[in-house]
């Protein structure tokens, strides 16, 4: 590893901060957008939706946050497909630095990026009456999850933002992670879907994820949903750093 | 040793198409090379061989004295590339790109280069603007300073004046016999041949995949039949009017 390689990301990380911190439409869509998903969802048709819960809030903000992440990612796509296009990326390999520093700085961006949204996300959701009974260590496990979650989508976006030929292709491929919560047990219990897509709901990531988060954060047993979890998270992780890694590299 | 660059029997195929097909010269320390050619002879694939962004299919290519393909570490240490398009951070201000840049050299005092560099290419007024607002010319020159970070001994400059307005185009000009009197050796590649003309000390002609002539201006010149004296009343060019009308004064 060159020996530059933190000073260099820590460069990366700061400018792509900046590109967030200057992007209103960024700061919009990560933060607005699932706050006002909330908003609709407690205060307008939360009334009509058996939960089996009687705080809805509790219910809706881990698939809120996992929402708020998708959406989040599709920007990581975004500023390395631009950084692509218009030849920065080359202007920093043609430079001494640690190479893989550019992208590794991308995906830091994306992480602190996220974990800021979602703290966001988490007091509004507070001062709509959220409550959690979760202590140090669940809040911990909490962020692990979600920090994995981050990770993981953040390397398919990767793969997105390399591989692209346009702006379109490097975003669009979000576009169904941002659908994948309204069918999983995010926004109601899947027992009331029908049998086919009751199926699919129970069986897909964001479900699993979805029930550890709120275990966690309810004090209840997490039972095998944890690990569900973290299998889907670790195992879309591996595979997708594989194929962006090596997207990055032939893009050389 | 002399040699800033030494390439021998140079070949790049991009799948069926050969591009270069064993291209051969040299460029001396402190000299300005220009690479003439018309669009898509392969001027931008020597530039990015030689500047480490991409492998040959055969033969070598030496900078400084270091292999391309084995020591792109030390290669880079040497040089500086300014690609076809302005590479600069839009986002980012005009002083932030330079910042940011001299970070990446790892230099003692990164604001003190910047402001260094704002003020010799008269970018004070717009430091702090996004260099999205910048005009053509302007990009150009934070492009430039961009790539004066850090002293490097050898600058590519992948067509610098395609797409910009003829003031900016004598302004680049400026730039470039500045750096080249202050003993960097400039690699240029252009479609005009005015340019070459104005600037180089050495010509190469690439034409379909191989240097078809090389030498100086002279040497070139040589290789026509001698000229013939003639007498005609002398036409300003257009360029030459659009100048006048517009008060442009050469060398103010």
């Amino acid at each position: 590893m060159n020996e530059h390689f933190f000073s260099d990301m820590s460069v990366m990380l700061g400018r792509s901060m900046r590109h967030i911190m200057r992007s209103m439409d960024t700061i919009i869509t990560v933060c607005i957008t699932p706050i006002a998903m909330l908003l609709l969802f407690v205060y307008v048709l939360g009334g009509a939706i058996q939960a089996g819960t009687d705080n809805y809030v509790n219910y809706l903000l881990p698939g809120i946050l996992l929402m708020a992440i998708a959406s989040g990612i599709s920007y990581t796509a975004y500023r390395l497909f631009q950084d692509k296009q218009r030849g920065i990326i080359e202007r920093f390999h043609s430079m001494p630095i640690a190479r893989s520093a550019v992208l590794w700085g991308h995906v830091l961006t994306s992480l602190v990026s996220n974990a800021l949204s979602v703290v966001v996300i988490i007091l509004v959701a507070l001062i709509m009456g959220f409550r959690s009974s979760a202590g140090i260590l669940e809040w911990l496990a909490v962020a692990g999850i979600l920090m994995l979650f981050t990770l993981a989508l953040t390397w398919v976006a990767a793969i997105a933002g390399l591989a692209a030929n346009s702006m379109e292709g490097a975003t669009a491929f979000s576009y169904p992670l941002i659908f994948l919560p309204f069918i999983s047990s995010a926004f109601v219990p899947t027992e009331s879907m029908p049998a086919v897509v009751r199926a699919f709901a129970e069986n897909q990531p964001v479900t699993s994820i979805v029930e550890a988060i709120r275990a966690l954060l309810s004090t209840q047993p997490v039972g095998d949903e944890i690990w569900v979890a973290l299998a889907w998270c670790l195992g879309i992780l591996v595979v997708a750093y594989f194929f962006a890694v090596r997207a990055y590299k032939k893009g050389n | 040793m002399d040699k800033a660059i030494e390439v021998k029997g140079l070949r790049k195929c991009y799948k069926d198409t050969e591009v270069l097909k064993g291209v051969d010269f040299e460029v001396k320390r402190g000299e300005i090379f220009a690479l003439l050619g018309a669009n898509g002879a392969g001027k931008t694939t020597i530039v990015r061989i030689l500047a480490t962004l991409l492998k040959q299919d055969g033969g070598t290519a030496a900078v400084h004295g270091f292999d391309v393909a084995s020591e792109p570490e030390k290669v880079r240490q040497a040089i500086s590339l300014t690609g076809q398009f302005a590479a600069v951070d839009e986002i980012l201000t005009g002083r932030e790109n330079l910042v940011m840049i001299a970070k990446l050299r790892h230099l003692p005092n990164p604001r003190a280069v910047a402001d260094e560099l704002l003020n010799r290419f008269g970018l004070n007024d717009a430091a702090n603007r996004k260099a999205s607002t910048y005009s053509g010319g302007m990009r150009r020159r934070l492009d430039i300073a961009m790539s004066l970070i850090g002293s490097p001994q050898l600058i590519f400059l992948d067509e610098p004046t395609t797409g910009l307005d003829p003031e900016a185009r004598i302004e680049t000009w400026k730039l470039v016999k500045g750096l080249a009197d202050g003993g960097t050796t400039v690699f240029l590649t252009t479609q005009y041949l005015d340019e070459a003309e104005q600037l180089a000390d050495q010509i190469a002609i690439l034409h379909k995949g191989t240097i078809i002539a090389n030498g100086t201006l002279e040497e070139l010149k040589k290789l026509f039949p001698p000229a013939k004296k003639e007498y005609v009343e002398k036409q300003p060019s257009l360029e030459e009017i659009f100048l006048a009308i517009i008060g442009y004064k050469e060398g103010a």
